[in-house]
């Protein structure tokens, strides 16, 4: 253990700690906007200077390692005129349009303007007015805003081994732009979004599209539909001031209807057919010698760099279309037999915690039910701002039930918001599928929890099945290598793209910790635990829609509506 | 009064730089067989008791460097030269590596010896091609005579950025990445290139190494101002009749090398100002120059040694107009990593600018002092530490310059 004394206060910390993690200890909050509590340290935005005794210099708190003996001080009027000159600096080319900023109100800059008694900038005011990055469907990237911490980069770079953000240029003029300078659309970006919750401003956000929801609710011709994907009711009590897994999914179910949508429908129905048809796929691939491993499809980050970086792999991936382009394809099919409405008149909106599924919801494949499948995907942060513009207080809100024909899920189809949670699923109905016995102990948990690549064996009454699961793209990239050089000694693995799952998607409320995505995988687990079903081959509303839809699992309905095929992105330059 | 005293410079246009031999008949590398027959902390323990300094601007004790990183357990360790000299108005390195590039590469081998380092490159200014060529011929001509078994040695060229002179960021430039600097510590002798033990010294601390070794430490220590001994060489450009270089020992005053060796101001003009150390360095004004030239007399005064150059400015020169010219050179050579640099070098060049067109206020004089205090202490590396200090000392020492041109 070191001795220090921060302020005046003695503190024993471990050796190797900073200053900024001892100060924490005593309770003794020092500013920052550059680190991140998951990321290498930076130390570029010297928000966090401290004086130390002895050091004409001060001392980034983030960087600067604790020493016996060291006399650190976080308040003197030599760092208070430092912290505020460079946070005038950082204001003084930094768009002041705080009020109309998607992250107003969750932005560190404008935080720390406040908490720093940011006033008259004796600087002039300088935008550098560089273009929006508007190229992809999924993220909007607002250069002007950057305050160039770089923890973006170390997200796209490290965390996910993406590589479509990095710099150019240098001195005032150096920016965070796109791989060799191309739009985003045209990088390797997949879209994941994890550089949304990296960024400490509103220079990188989704591209919102809350506007094109009211348009549809305000349109009498239109039906409004939605699907919740299994990760969002955990969060979105996060965005109208509760703790993760909060709010009730009923009392959900009823702001959704209170906010104007038709109908409300669930991603966990089709979550649970996913496992159906997964399921079924991975056993034809090991009954018949087909392409192993296979890999889960329903990340579409993760279909975007796989399309990118391991386009020879794609033989590899499951068929099977995400849950929400199967729910897409089937609720203008199924649904709109089944409930005698015209598919032409249904506005098909999805609500996700991901910013790919934007994208992938405009994927020209994505029209087998002769529409566009799904109009329309949308944040668990969008529907956040949504809630928040009603004034609806969810605490006195009364629950409502989902619809019927798509609305009853398992804590199977739940669990797919966690990392490892399709692995489970499937692993819970392929074991019974084969064995014909009924599984014991539904929970699979070496296949959960924010370790970054898990693996398992399930024993199927004499076949032997390995299993890897990978969260991060980073991590999923470590078994793709793998594959890619013959070694993979695993049958099925599952990829998200984000880490932790979807629970940690890039449409999720703003994230800025592992930690926090641990909390949210707390609370996916204990809905499960909660579920009265939790095999999906088990839903009564599932087994309805083979009885008298699509008859068999892996049938000819099934590859029409539920299974797509993948195409190589070519990214020359790569 | 000093005369001047070569040691760095001691075979300058006494050989062949191309001819070993020549360097070889001078009693070159000698030193670094004696060195070799020594023990390493002995050896350690010689270079700390001549006292000394590095030469590149931080004026850090050379032997307790190289100390660091002979403890420091590793695999690989590394030597590296920082041969970037690109410092306006600095050539001292180029007159070593041109004119005896053997007493930079001998310099290099003891150091690699001593802290058991078995790779080293020389980092070379990119605007100093023609001395590749020269410093490749040598490495050859000392790996043929068998000077350097045991010691890989290789250049490398940097690509003009002024910040790749700052220890860390030549590092990353060695290392492929882009030229910035890391945040410190951990120091290059325990963590440098590669995350491995390396020193880093500059050209002309590596010259005075194998005379160092070979004369001993009580010779070298003897010489000059004793916190600071040896010699320091000079380039001396501006308003001054002389402009040529010089190697002196410390405790030559400001003075002498202005009218001694430079032989004073041209055209009878009166003396206004010097900058020494390069552009960050301060502004030194008359009543100032009895201050010998080494780093803590100079420190005392506020200013610093840095590379050695020295700048002088006649009479007519308004400073005003010169300090935003300066500003505007650290906007362009600013890397942009940390905030106070990238955004306040920006904004030191404009607010420069605005006081010298006569738009400026005493408002402004105050808010760059403010800017360039903070910068001073707060920005990332040496360059945006130093690069106020042109404007700070000239605000302290010709405030009439600027209250002239206020609005």
């Amino acid at each position: 253990m070191v001795n220090l004394t921060i302020d005046g206060i003695k503190v024993s910390v471990p050796e190797g700690s900073t200053i900024l993690q001892a100060a924490k200890e005593v309770g003794i909050k020092i500013p920052t906007l550059c680190y991140h509590p998951d990321q290498s340290v930076k130390a570029n935005c010297r928000v966090c200077v401290c004086e130390v005794e002895g050091n004409r210099l001060l001392q980034a708190a983030c960087s600067t390692p604790v020493t016996e003996g060291m006399v650190v001080k976080t308040r003197t009027p030599k760092v208070i005129e430092a912290r505020r000159t460079i946070l005038e600096l950082i204001l003084s080319n930094h768009p002041q349009d705080c009020l109309n900023c998607p992250r107003n109100g969750n932005c560190e800059l404008q935080t720390l303007a406040e908490e720093y008694f940011i006033r008259d900038i004796p600087f002039e005011h300088k935008v550098r007015g560089l273009a929006k990055d508007t190229s992809t469907p999924a993220i909007v990237r607002d250069p002007d805003k950057c305050i160039l911490c770089r923890r973006c980069i170390e997200a796209c770079s490290v965390t996910q081994s993406v590589y479509a953000l990095g710099l150019e240029d240098r001195g005032h003029e150096a920016m965070v732009v796109p791989t060799m300078g191309k739009s985003l659309m045209d990088s390797p970006c997949a879209m994941c979004g994890q550089c949304i919750h990296a960024c400490p401003v509103g220079a990188i956000t989704e591209n919102e599209q809350l506007d094109e929801l009211l348009a549809a609710i305000a349109d009498p011709d239109k039906i409004v539909v939605t699907q919740i994907a299994p990760a969002v009711r955990l969060a979105i009590a996060e965005e109208v001031g509760m703790k993760p897994g909060e709010m009730p999914m009923d009392v959900f179910v009823a702001g959704l209807r209170q906010v104007g949508f038709d109908y409300v429908l669930h991603t966990n129905f089709t979550a649970d057919l996913t496992i159906i048809e997964e399921g079924n796929e991975l056993l034809k691939r090991l009954n018949e010698g087909g392409v192993l491993p296979m890999f889960t499809s329903c990340s579409p980050g993760w279909i975007n760099f796989c399309e990118t970086y391991y386009p020879d792999l794609l033989d590899h991936l499951s068929t099977c279309k995400s849950p929400q382009q199967m729910f897409g394809a089937l609720v203008k099919t199924y649904w709109a037999e089944k409930m005698g409405i015209d598919p032409a008149k249904i506005y098909s909106v999805s609500i996700m915690p991901c910013t790919a599924k934007k994208y992938e919801a405009t994927r020209p494949e994505m029209q087998d039910s002769g529409y566009r499948d799904v109009d329309l995907v949308l944040t668990t942060r969008e529907i956040g701002r949504l809630f928040r513009m009603s004034g609806i207080d969810f605490t006195k809100l009364e629950g409502a039930p989902f619809d019927s024909w798509m609305g009853k899920y398992t804590g199977a189809g739940v669990i797919f918001g966690a990392t490892g949670g399709v692995m489970e699923a499937a692993l819970r109905t392929v074991y019974e599928v084969v064995t014909k016995e009924e599984l014991k102990d539904v929970n699979f948990t070496a296949v959960r929890g924010m370790e970054g690549i898990k693996e398992a064996e399930v024993d199927l009454k004499g076949t032997v099945v390995k299993v890897a699961v990978a969260h991060g793209l980073s991590n999923a990239r470590k078994l793709m290598d793998q594959v890619r050089e013959g070694k993979s000694p695993y049958h099925f693995i599952e990829i998200m793209a984000c880490p932790g799952g979807c629970i940690g998607g890039g449409g999720q409320p703003i994230t800025k910790s592992n930690a926090q995505r641990q909390v949210r995988i707390d609370a996916i687990y204990a809905e499960d635990e909660s579920c009265e079903i939790r095999k999906s081959h088990e839903n009564s509303e599932v087994k309805i829609l083979y009885d008298e839809f699509l008859h068999e699992p892996l049938g000819h309905k099934s590859h029409e509506l539920l299974h797509t095929h993948y195409h190589p992105k070519n990214k020359k330059y790569l | 009064m000093a005369e001047e005293m070569r040691i760095v410079l001691r075979n300058y246009g006494k050989i062949d730089p191309l001819k070993i031999e020549d360097y070889i008949a001078q009693g070159g590398y000698k030193a670094l067989e004696k060195a070799r027959s020594m023990d390493r902390e002995a050896l350690i323990e010689e270079v700390k008791k001549s006292k000394l300094r590095g030469r590149g601007g931080a004026g850090f004790n050379c032997g307790q460097k190289w100390s660091f990183a002979y403890q420091a357990q590793a695999d690989q360790k590394y030597v590296v030269c920082n041969a970037d000299e690109g410092e306006p108005g600095t050539y001292k390195d180029r007159l070593i590596m041109e004119n005896d590039p053997h007493t930079l590469i001998e310099g290099m081998a003891i150091c690699a010896y001593a802290i058991g380092a078995t790779k080293g490159y020389i980092y070379c200014r990119g605007e100093y091609p023609h001395l590749v060529d020269v410093l490749n011929t040598a490495i050859k001509q000392a790996k043929e005579k068998g000077f350097l078994d045991g010691f890989d040695l290789q250049v490398r060229s940097g690509a003009g950025a002024y910040v790749c002179g700052e220890e860390t960021a030549l590092i990353e430039s060695i290392e492929g990445h882009r030229g910035e600097p890391r945040f410190k510590p951990p120091y290059p002798p325990s963590e440098g290139l590669w995350g491995k033990p390396t020193i880093v010294n500059n050209v002309e601390t590596f010259a005075n190494i194998p005379v160092i070794v070979e004369k001993g430490a009580d010779w070298y220590a003897s010489i000059g101002v004793p916190s600071y001994p040896g010699t320091k060489v000079f380039t001396l450009t501006g308003d001054i009749n002389n402009k040529t270089f010089f190697e002196v020992p410390t405790n030559t005053t400001i003075r002498e090398l202005i009218y001694k060796y430079g032989g004073g101001i041209p055209g009878g003009k009166k003396f206004k100002a010097v900058q020494i150390g390069g552009t960050s360095g301060a502004f030194i004004p008359e009543e100032l120059l009895d201050t010998p030239v080494a780093f803590d007399n100079m420190a005392a005064i506020g200013a610093t040694l840095g590379s050695g150059a020295v700048f002088v400015l006649d009479e007519t020169r308004n400073i005003v107009d010169v300090v935003t010219r300066i500003a505007k050179f650290f906007e362009h050579e600013s890397c942009g990593k940390c905030a106070p640099c990238r955004e306040g070098t920006a904004r030191m060049h404009e607010i420069m600018s605005k006081l010298n067109s006569g738009k400026g206020s005493a408002k402004d004089i105050e808010t760059l002092s403010r800017l360039g205090r903070v910068m001073s202490y707060s920005c990332l590396c040496g360059l945006g530490q130093a690069a106020p200090a042109p404007v700070l000392t000239t605000i302290q020492h010709f405030k009439a310059d600027y209250n002239a041109k206020l609005v």
